[in-house]
């Protein structure tokens, strides 16, 4: 039995894993881009990255390529975020929501349908999302002081998010007609219909900003296995890593959520289906987790397409009705291994 | 040759001094062991040794630069920490723990992938853990899992090793062999800081006694002078029998 870095488990090497993943998320990028009410042959689509133009052309490049493009970017922002606090927490059930900052996000771009700044411009939604995210990171610091224990920080989480939640329902609540209420409480629901390259375009320097500081804890994330004071004799800047994860993570987080609204668990089953395979590494969990994320996230929206007649399933009721059973299970399996 | 010198440090909590007025030197060439009751400041004054515990006044020195001037790298090169209870918060195999204690050299381009391999596999057959290396942290007994730590700990090859009551809770049989490990490792380059609560298994093996009694040091030297009846009494406020094996104090169980 071989193991070492290179096979932390014995049946798969962390390079087939990354492998295996990066492969499933080209065939679900590329079911998610020819699939749809239009079937589009895989020929046409060359040809439109090939530059040539026509009808299906536009439907690629204006629909469906921002949509894959954003299900593959927010799904590994939610992946890598989930693993990056969960080795951070250590504590298999945390979440991106759980400091905060989705919900904030969330706010922050209810704020602007409420405004109405989101019809005068488009790009009003994503930026006050990440406003909100921004906000709730500092906030967060306000709150939890200057040297944060993770206690401090999720209790801080929990209350900046509670605080979210009810102004998001205080300006539902104040809305000025049915439909704008409507209209935002739809899109609390996340969902990446009828996106842009615009939105791309806004969200999508944070997304990979964020990934990479959340890609820069890999050393400290293995070293906190040990604890806090090990980790801290071991070499790493404590202060420095938590720094660089709760800023990781509302980058690419608060972008994601201001573009595709609230996709929730998707942050908590990928870094739990993928820690097995790592060997339990929770620096190692980083890549697989952004591919997990982004397969599942584009799997999901491929499923939605399809699910209903009518109007479309929004993402974000899909992954949590997967979600939720699934993070019953895992509260009932931990009791049972904590008798 | 590395020096940790802790200068007239003060750390309280709440108003209450933890460490009061401490200084203290430790080098390579001896065990030195922390003892006192519960609540003296021993695991307070270890973690201030260690940079994770800031003193209000006072500061600790390596090689007499400030520990928190220099770089986290360079102190994590000389300084190993087995904490207590050997925490481990993820189901990682033992080797993979072993690994993890190769973290500061991992920065040197030089130290090679297969030299790193080689210290994992010298620290876990010195332990004689080697055989446990596939095995899940959490199937481990706790003499296993504190052994595991000690080997993490080796594979940093640091020249000070300060370990918090590395052998509490552990059958005698893995406290001996942990003690005779930890005894192993000094030489004219290496030095041990342990803080223990057996007194007899501290004056067996280590060769220096650092009495600590609320948040000051009471009697700092070899075991046979540290460990007087007067001393115990005025410490733990038990008046104990002594003996002597071989020159070595022997404490007796005494009446409070």
């Amino acid at each position: 039995m071989e193991y070492n870095n290179k096979h932390l488990v014995p049946y798969l090497s962390y390079a087939g894993l990354l492998f295996l993943l990066a492969a499933l998320v080209t065939v679900l990028f590329l079911m998610s881009v020819l699939w749809g009410t239009a079937e589009i042959p895989i020929i046409t689509f060359l040809d439109v990255l090939l530059g040539n133009e026509s009808p299906t052309g536009i439907i690629l490049l204006e629909l469906r390529l921002p949509r894959a493009i954003l299900a593959l970017a927010v799904g590994a922002s939610l992946g890598i975020s989930g693993a990056a606090l969960q080795g951070l927490l250590r504590n298999p059930l945390a979440e991106p929501g759980l400091i905060g900052v989705s919900g904030c996000a969330a706010l922050g771009s209810v704020i602007v349908f409420y405004t109405g700044l989101s019809v005068t411009y488009s790009f009003a939604l994503p930026l006050g999302g990440m406003i909100g995210a921004c906000l709730s990171v500092g906030l967060l610091y306000c709150l939890a002081g200057r040297d944060p224990s993770i206690l401090t920080i999720i209790l801080a989480g929990v209350a900046i998010n509670t605080v979210a939640g009810a102004l998001t329902i205080l300006a539902l609540n104040l809305a000025p007609n049915p439909f704008a209420a409507f209209e935002v409480f739809f899109w609390l629901l996340g969902s990446l219909t009828d996106r842009s390259m615009n939105h791309l375009f806004m969200a999508l320097p944070f997304i990979v900003i964020g990934t990479c500081f959340l890609l820069s804890t890999k050393r400290g994330l293995d070293a906190l296995t040990l604890g806090e004071d090990v980790a801290f004799s071991l070499g790493i800047n404590i202060k420095s890593l938590q720094t660089r994860i709760v800023l990781g993570i509302a980058l690419a987080v608060g972008a994601s959520v201001s573009v595709a609204g609230v996709i929730g668990f998707v942050g908590l089953i990928v870094p739990h289906l993928l820690r097995p395979f790592v060997g339990y590494s929770p620096g190692y969990l980083l890549i697989p987790c952004a591919l997990g994320g982004a397969a599942l996230t584009l799997a999901a929206d491929i499923v939605v397409r399809f699910a209903t007649q009518g109007p479309e399933l929004q993402l974000g009721v899909l992954t949590s009705l997967i979600g939720a059973p699934f993070f019953l299970v895992l509260v009932i399996k931990m009791r049972r291994e904590g008798q | 040759m590395t020096f940790l010198t802790a200068r007239n440090i003060l750390i309280s909590k709440n108003n209450n001094n933890i460490i009061n007025n401490i200084s203290l030197k430790i080098r390579p060439g001896e065990l030195v062991g922390l003892i006192g009751p519960n609540g003296a400041g021993k695991t307070t004054l270890l973690k201030s040794l260690l940079g994770i515990v800031k003193p209000i006044e006072g500061g600790v020195y390596l090689n007499n630069l400030g520990i928190n001037t220099l770089s986290r790298n360079y102190v994590s090169k000389h300084l190993g920490y087995l904490a207590q209870g050997a925490p481990c918060y993820w189901p990682v195999t033992v080797k993979q723990i072993v690994e993890l204690g190769c973290l500061p050299h991992t920065y040197d381009t030089k130290k090679r992938e297969g030299s790193i391999s080689n210290i994992v596999a010298e620290s876990m057959a010195s332990t004689g853990i080697s055989d446990l290396q596939f095995r899940k942290v959490t199937s481990l007994s706790g003499g296993e899992r504190t052994l595991t730590m000690l080997a993490r700990c080796l594979a940093g090859q640091a020249p000070l090793i300060l370990a918090d009551e590395p052998v509490t809770g552990l059958d005698p049989s893995h406290q001996i062999k942990i003690m005779q490990l930890l005894k192993n490792q000094v030489s004219s380059k290496i030095g041990v800081v342990a803080v223990l609560h057996d007194l007899n298994l501290a004056a067996k093996y280590c060769s220096r006694l650092v009495l600590m009694s609320e948040g000051k040091i009471h009697a700092d030297g070899v075991p046979e002078t540290v460990l007087s009846t007067q001393n115990i009494s005025n410490v733990y406020g038990i008046k104990a029998k002594m003996q002597y094996l071989d020159g070595q104090p022997i404490i007796l169980s005494g009446s409070i």
